[in-house]
């Protein structure tokens, strides 16, 4: 029996209406994402990460369109639900952290506070019994000292601090899907680590599957069980961590795994992806949006991307992959 | 807070000195000799002096100060020229007139600025975003006077459903006991409704002029700073929580979107301080800037020496206000001070 995955995402295409055009950020993408799993959404910059989640959350700019797709989550569309429907699904069942915790958090409403309107709003808590639910949501993220803490502001605490209490109020309600969106960046080294520790460790006491959107190949290595990497709006492959490392099979992941400092490689020895994404204004965008970076560029990639399946739970969606 | 509320008065002191030397200075400095002048056109010029010798500007500058500085100490701002009057009273006499009416038109200016930007935000693009811009730009584009003599004109001489623009209150109404000094409140407070509608009717086209005036910048700064908080990364934040509409509109965002307009009010209100001026002067409102207006003409310095420096503490004094807002609303200056 296969287990009902936490999200499925299929086909979802999403397109910018700018001033100088309608850019095709997400071109069918799809994944999913098992209860209590943990998937990595890796890719430079601008290769669609952020987009995927905010609509798969339905925070999308007004700019942003969803033309095609399906994004299933625990038996019904979340791209098909009425604003209204999907607020009530937010904060409860599906959540949210984001970078940069410091201007992420309401900077003239004490933490507490905010952390309570989550609570009172999805029925966690009554409003008089919110701010002790709270405090009991800050001694989870382990924050020393609670009581004083939940009355303070966000300038008053570090970016740390603060981005525990993004998590505080990301899974007081016990959300089923945890997307963290780059929750790292703009954190020193130490804390990254204790930040992602908590992450990983809360979803694991409740069974939450987390969506962990980052750039750095290492710590999704360290701290997932899948990697999905995507390459402007495509899904080029998604595999188990392990597999990824050991064998990547598309040229783009191959070069992104090239690029990333481990154990061994000294940073001499690292290589930089050459070019750059494409312009996804253009009209004629090719087939395969990685062929102008390619060096296995063949003539079978003129022809729409394949679907691979080239391992347990390993796809690549590339004509000629290493 | 009251650490806050200390050290903005500390810093208010220096400020009401050097508004008592520049009062003091101008006054001395402006053209017109104010003893040739009410001596009078035929007055030889021992009588010139002698008027000079009874109001003692034959003194020299620093004594003629002097004698300012103690004066003021003892509450005193001298005697107008040509009223008699001593300059507190008429001063203390006048001033509800001109509150009320600046009250008035900078309530009625909030009151439809705020929902307006705010709207305008929410539903940027709309209709009601369209109508806050025509809004903005007719209130910058229109003088305060000239949009008051174009009310008059319309409003009491070509429809005849305003009252004519001579004063608060028509001739054949008296004014209601003096509780407060606001025709509105007093009225209501006697209970004397005939007074209270004739109150308004005279005071409508005057506040509307002058709330048309400070609505624009009110208006559209609520309109900029909403947009841009709409924007940051706490209102998505809340948005992602699942949290009300209406929370994340008020509870998150405007009232942090509301620190610049409290800015912009504290400037608008000085606006409104100097249209007052104006204003008066064209619908004959019986306040302290009619009453600056007259003495200026009549190089009667002690009146607009008492009302340059009335003016200026009432500035210093809305400018510390503004200051202690900022504190209730944004726990950040709190911590500053």
């Amino acid at each position: 029996m296969v287990a009902i995955p936490a999200l499925a995402v299929e086909d979802l295409s999403v397109e910018f209406r700018t001033r100088s055009g309608v850019v095709k950020v997400l071109d069918h993408v799809g994944f999913t994402v098992e209860k209590g799993e943990t998937v990595a959404l890796v890719g430079e910059s601008g290769s669609g990460k952020s987009v995927t989640a905010f609509a798969v959350m339905g925070i999308l700019d007004a700019a942003g369109k969803v033309t095609s797709g399906r994004a299933m989550f625990g038996g019904s569309d979340l791209l098909a639900q009425s604003e209204r429907d999907l607020a009530e699904l937010r904060g409860r069942e599906l959540s949210m952290i984001f970078q940069n915790p410091r201007t992420a958090l309401n900077p003239i409403r004490r933490v507490g506070q905010q952390i309570a309107d989550v609570l009172v709003r999805h029925g966690g808590a009554t409003r008089p019994d919110a701010p002790r639910e709270a405090i009991k949501m800050l001694k989870k993220v382990r924050i020393p000292d609670p009581e004083r803490r939940a009355e303070a502001y966000p300038f008053e605490l570090s970016g740390g601090m603060c981005q525990r209490i993004m998590i505080a109020i990301a899974l007081a309600c016990r959300p089923a899907l945890l997307i963290a969106d780059e929750p790292t960046t703009g954190l020193d080294v130490t804390t990254q680590a204790v930040i992602m520790d908590l992450i990983g460790e809360l979803g694991r006491d409740s069974g939450m599957a987390t969506i962990f959107i980052t750039h750095d190949l290492g710590l999704a290595a360290e701290y997932c069980d899948r990697i999905v990497v995507m390459h402007a709006g495509h899904i080029v492959e998604s595999a188990p961590s392990r597999a990824l490392f050991a064998n990547a099979r598309h040229p783009y992941s191959a070069k992104l795994l090239a690029a990333t400092p481990g154990e061994t490689a000294s940073l001499a020895s690292l290589v930089s992806i050459p070019g750059g994404l494409p312009d996804l204004r253009r009209a004629d965008l090719p087939a395969c949006r990685y062929s102008g970076r390619c060096e296995r560029l063949t003539d079978a990639c003129a022809q729409p991307l394949p679907h691979k399946t080239v391992g347990e739970r390993h796809d690549v969606a590339c004509w000629n992959p290493l | 807070m009251l650490k806050l509320l200390l050290s903005r008065l500390a810093t208010a002191i220096p400020s009401i000195a050097g508004v008592i030397v520049v009062t003091f200075m101008l006054t001395r400095l402006l053209p017109g000799d104010p003893a040739a002048y009410f001596a009078g056109l035929a007055a030889s010029p021992q009588a010139i002096a002698e008027v000079r010798t009874k109001l003692g500007l034959d003194k020299s500058l620093p004594e003629q100060f002097v004698g300012y500085i103690v004066d003021l100490a003892h509450g005193n701002l001298g005697n107008s020229l040509s009223t008699g009057q001593p300059v507190v009273a008429e001063i203390v006499n006048r001033l509800p007139a001109s509150a009320e009416l600046t009250l008035v038109a900078l309530f009625l200016a909030v009151g439809i600025a705020i929902p307006l930007g705010v709207l305008a935000a929410v539903k940027q693009g709309t209709w009601i975003d369209h109508l806050c811009r025509i809004v903005t730009t007719a209130g910058v584009s229109l003088p305060v006077f000239f949009t008051g003599l174009l009310m008059a004109y319309v409003f009491y001489y070509l429809l005849q459903i305003a009252p004519a623009p001579t004063g608060r209150l028509d001739a054949f109404l008296s004014a209601p006991t003096d509780i407060t000094g606001f025709y509105l409140i007093d009225s209501i407070l006697t209970g004397n409704l005939e007074t209270f509608r004739g109150a308004l009717s005279q005071l409508a086209l005057p506040a509307i002029s002058m709330a048309i005036f400070s609505l624009a910048p009110l208006a559209r700064m609520t309109r900029g700073s909403m947009l841009s908080v709409l924007n940051s990364d706490f209102v998505r934040t809340a948005r992602a929580s699942g949290l009300a509409p209406r929370t994340v509109v008020f509870t998150y965002a405007f009232r942090n979107a509301v620190l610049p307009v409290i800015t912009t009010l504290g400037m608008v209100f000085s606006f409104l301080l100097g249209a007052n001026v104006l204003v008066e002067t064209v619908f004959a409102w019986p306040g302290i800037g009619l009453y600056a207006v007259n003495a200026l003409l009549t190089s009667d310095y002690a009146p607009v020496q008492g009302f340059v420096l009335a003016m200026a503490v009432l500035y210093i004094a809305l400018n510390l206000l503004i200051d202690l807002l900022y504190g209730l609303v944004d726990p950040r200056v709190r911590l500053d001070s």
